[in-house]
């Protein structure tokens, strides 16, 4: 099976390492995937509040630019758009949502892709990484590509608020676990955790630094009292707020012990016995070195 | 076509009702009754405010004696609500009953209508097609089916054995099926009942010898409906019996073949206990189940699996009661009614993850809980967690999938008090601090009021506001290896954490699983939630669409004990009304098949849903059986000889019905 590609703007920032492990972990389970050319803003941000036409219209452009390429390349099989970051998947999902429910919405957005010689019909698949791995790769399928056996490495996975709420279908709203079983197919041990899809913060660690830092404390303090030794995410924003705000909050919150926070498609790369450099372990402040090496040393996969 | 049928010029009555305003107030029946008295063969033309009052059916019938009317149009509500009322003021007034015709102005006009002057005409055009109708209505004359004088009770909670006992107390044949190895139902596991706090077993063990040794209740646990065939008053019913690997008349329960099990250690979950113990593979579900008699469990008998085992339980047996060769058998029955009382199942707590069933050990259902306090449950009746600790902070959480547009939306009724006996309960078993979450507190029933009353005394915290999460996340070192359930206090008016050792679901009721499949084996039907459904919600409780098939307790809706044990009363009384008579009349709109017309083709023979037609090879011609036609017309409408009549539907009435209804509007639709 094969993918299009929507990075969003995060992946090619901030959220750098998420691009490269997810590239080299594709690579690595010989599943291409091509950047849709032209992409633009998914218009997540405060784009939707402000005007909601033009936001779904900004989004809708994307998904009519992959089935436009879906049709002009048909040998790359159907449609399928791959949208790892959080904020793009929900509202990619959304916009195919409310543009099947509300007809007038539709006609609005349809009469703005003409404009721009597109169209979109509403056969593109947007699919997260989750879903991809768990689902059209499947457990089995990952396990026999995992190289460095990550020997009962203790990991918190968290999911954050936008993946599965409220629009997507592969896992529990409630109570995800599609993270949980793609690490223990790697040997980490992911701890049991209650708060895996409270909010991190969001923009407010930026707005509201008081109100904001506290949700990121609450996530931090309570994965490391589970004993979690990192937390491992798929969301941009989230692995921002977890990891760079860290000597701030133990600062306000007079806690201070490192928590790594790497991206899920890292920990599959670091699994795969892929390099640090093809990762982007070292774009990251919190190093995860010290609580890999406590597990090193462990037999290979296949031994 | 305007003829006046079989009887020469008909002279027919119409009765046009105001049923108070609700016909009045938006059709003027006035002017429909001057109108209809216009009409061809229409001698009196009355209109009057509830024709459905004695004066009402007098009018009637002093109409039929005064002007020799032959033909009576009573212009009123549903067929469904007074067709019998009008039918038997017409035979008491000495004509036929089946001379009567209704015309439906309330649900079919005037509740449906909100302008006089349209509904005005649209009452006039059916009148006018009844008027045309009627005079083709011929003499019928309704047919005696003798009854088998007995009756099934489908389900042994305490709903089926009340009802089970009404009848046999009444001198009535009543076999009991049941699918588990006992009776007693969900109630047996209870510990006290609310408001009363009577011990359940001790006000239902008596019932259940009671139906054990009636002489007129067969009674077949470990039983399952699996073929219903026949009709009201006749139905033919095939019951599997699953094997025990017991004979039933030589075990007395003298369970040393439980002690003597192969198996030193109980080792296999307690299903009566909600998995909280464990028991044998032999077992007995309960100290008082009835019947008194072991059963193997045949995933968990070395015996059953393998063939390969001592069979210690054997040799310990002084009657020789243990058979291994035992399989599967059916019985056949004959009933005249049948009465299903099926119960409810409790809500699966795990479809909440927010609430931690099943994620953590210290997070119960309101059964488990029962069964704790109970004197005879897992722990002896006392109140200890899974880890042996005594809880010292409980919560009770209600509405647990019940009032939520996630899971199921209605209120299941009896949680509200449930929860409440089980705060009083475990305050009496221990010295805890108990909270209990609540959206509304429903406490409707005799004394129920007065029982939250006295919780309130008793210093219970009741939080109002529905729980957010349970689950372990401490934030302070007095939360820690607690329970934390985060819940707005919408009285306070603020979010609260608090840590508790002990949170209890009060898990709501819902159908059972297999409820569908009930239903269709029974021909019954169910509500958009998935319970049985009476055929009318205030005036016909526990009968359904189905003739002889009555349904009470809580397959039909979330019922208590005392509303299920009413409800069973009312069932057995139904069931005796129809059985007492002997015999059960039969509508007479029934098909029958003109011979010289039938072709034998024998396509109406599979169509009818009632297996009534059958085909006469000696004749080549079908036949239709009328005691178990139900008068569907299916087998009319295919019929492609045309041989097939019904009564009250023949071609002759339809047409003329359409003539009827036509003649006037036809120069408008078609000028």
């Amino acid at each position: 099976m094969s993918y299009w590609y929507y990075p969003g703007c995060s992946l090619k920032s901030n959220g750098k390492p998420y691009e490269e492990s997810l590239l080299a972990v594709f690579r690595e389970l010989d599943t291409p995937i091509w950047e849709l050319d032209d992409w633009n803003c998914c218009g997540a941000t405060s784009y939707m509040s402000v005007d909601e036409t033009q936001a779904f219209s900004l989004a809708a452009r994307n998904l009519a630019l992959a089935e436009r390429a879906a049709r002009q390349a048909p040998e790359k099989g159907p449609p399928r758009l791959l949208a790892p970051c959080s904020a793009c998947f929900l509202v990619l999902t959304k916009t195919q949502r409310y543009v099947a429910q509300h007809g007038d919405l539709a006609r609005r957005v349809h009469a703005g892709l003409q404009a721009i010689d597109l169209e979109y019909q509403g056969v593109v698949q947007v699919r997260h990484p989750l879903d991809v791995f768990v689902n059209d790769m499947g457990l089995r399928r990952i396990a026999k590509a995992v190289k460095r056996r990550l020997n009962g490495l203790k990991v918190a996975c968290y999911y954050g608020c936008q993946v599965v709420r409220p629009f997507a279908t592969f896992d529990s709203a409630h109570d995800p676990t599609t993270m949980d079983r793609l690490v223990e197919v790697l040997g980490a041990k992911p701890v049991r955790w209650p708060l895996k899809t409270r909010c991190c913060g969001g923009a407010l660690t930026g707005t509201i630094p008081d109100v904001g830092l506290r949700l990121s404390e609450i996530l931090l303090r309570d994965a490391a009292q589970r004993g979690a030794e990192m937390i491992i995410t798929v969301c941009p924003l989230c692995q921002f707020n977890l990891e760079c705000y860290q000597q701030k909050i133990g600062r306000a919150f007079r806690d201070s012990t490192p928590l790594p926070v790497l991206y899920l498609t890292q920990l599959m790369g670091k699994a795969f016995g892929i390099s640090d450099a093809d990762l982007g372990i070292r774009r990251l402040f919190v190093s995860p070195e010290p609580a890999f090496a406590r597990h090193e040393g462990g037999q290979p996969a296949h031994a | 076509m305007r003829d006046s049928g079989a009887n020469g010029t008909p002279r027919i009555g119409v009765y046009v009702c105001h049923c108070g305003t609700n016909i009045a107030g938006i059709v003027d029946v006035k002017a429909v009754a001057e109108y209809a008295a216009g009409l061809p063969g229409v001698v009196v033309s009355r209109e009057y405010k509830y024709m459905c009052s004695g004066p009402g059916q007098e009018l009637i019938q002093h109409d039929i004696r005064d002007h020799c009317l032959d033909r009576i149009i009573v212009a009123s509500c549903s067929p469904l609500l007074h067709e019998h009322t009008f039918r038997n003021a017409t035979a008491q007034g000495g004509l036929n009953p089946y001379f009567l015709q209704m015309v439906n102005l309330r649900e079919n006009v005037s509740w449906v209508n909100d302008e006089r002057g349209p509904a005005t005409e649209k009452g006039k055009d059916l009148v006018r097609a009844a008027v045309y109708r009627v005079a083709h209505h011929k003499a019928l004359q309704q047919k005696k089916v003798p009854i088998t004088a007995s009756v099934l009770v489908v389900g042994g909670g305490i709903t089926g054995i009340h009802a089970a006992l009404t009848l046999a107390n009444a001198g009535k044949k009543v076999y009991l099926v049941e699918r588990e190895p006992t009776i007693g139902g969900h109630m047996a596991m209870f510990d006290k009942t609310f408001p009363t706090l009577d011990c359940a077993a001790c006000i239902l063990t008596p019932k259940m010898s009671a139906v054990k040794n009636h002489p007129n209740i067969t009674l077949w646990t470990y039983s399952e409906v699996v073929g219903v065939d026949g009709f009201v008053g006749n139905y033919k019913i095939k019951v599997k019996r699953k094997p025990r690997y017991i004979k039933e008349d030589l075990c007395v329960g003298c369970l040393e073949c439980i002690a003597a099990c192969i198996h030193k250690e109980a080792r296999f979950p307690d299903g009566f206990n909600q998995g909280l113990s464990k028991r044998k593979p032999v077992y007995i579900p309960f100290p008082q189940a009835t019947p008194q008699l072991v059963l193997f469990d045949p995933e968990a008998c070395i015996q059953l699996k393998s063939g390969r085992c001592r069979q210690s339980c054997a040799e310990a047996c002084d009657r020789k009661a243990i058979d291994f060769r035992q399989i599967v058998e059916f019985e056949e029955i004959e009933v005249g009614s049948i009465i299903l009382a099926t119960g409810f199942q409790a809500f699966d707590a795990s479809r909440l993850p927010y609430y931690g069933y099943g994620l953590y050990p210290n997070v119960y259902t309101a059964l488990e809980v029962e069964r704790l306090i109970n004197a005879s449950g897992p722990t002896g009746g006392e109140v200890i967690l899974r880890d042996g600790r005594k809880p010292k902070a409980v919560g009770i959480i209600h509405c647990v999938g019940s009032r939520d547009e996630k899971t199921n939306r209605w209120c299941s009724r009896v949680c509200c008090m449930y929860s409440l006996k089980l705060a009083h309960l475990i305050r009496e078993h221990t010295d805890a601090t108990i909270y209990s979450f609540y959206i509304d507190m429903r406490t409707p029933g005799k004394g129920y009021e007065e029982f939250y009353d006295k919780l309130l005394k008793e210093g219970v915290h009741f939080i109002r506001g529905r729980v957010a999460e349970v689950s372990d996340w401490s934030r302070s070192p007095e939360e820690e290896g607690k329970l934390v359930v985060r819940v707005e206090d919408t009285l306070v008016g603020t979010v609260r954490r608090i840590p508790l050792d002990m949170v209890i679901l009060a898990v709501g009721l819902e159908p059972r699983a297999d409820s569908q499949e009930v239903r269709r084996l029974f021909n019954i039907s169910c509500s958009t939630e998935g319970f049985f459904l009476e055929r009318h919600p205030k005036l016909a409780p526990v009968n359904t669409f189905t003739d002889g098939i009555f349904i009470a307790g809580a397959c039909q809706g979330p019922r208590d004990i005392p509303d299920a044990v009413a409800q069973a009363g009312a069932a057995a009384a139904e069931a005796l009304v129809l059985i007492d008579a002997g015999h059960i009349e039969l509508e007479p709109n029934t098909a029958f098949i003109r011979e010289e017309d039938c072709s034998g083709c024998k396509s109406c023979v599979p169509l009818c849903p009632y297996k009534a037609i059958s085909f006469l090879e000696d004749k080549k011609k079908a036949w239709i059986n009328e005691a178990l036609c139900k008068g569907c017309g299916t087998c009319a409408a295919a019929c492609p000889s045309g041989s097939i009549v019904q009564n009250l539907f023949e071609d002759e009435q339809i047409f003329n019905e359409i003539d009827g209804l036509l003649s006037e509007l036809a120069p408008m639709l078609f000028t």
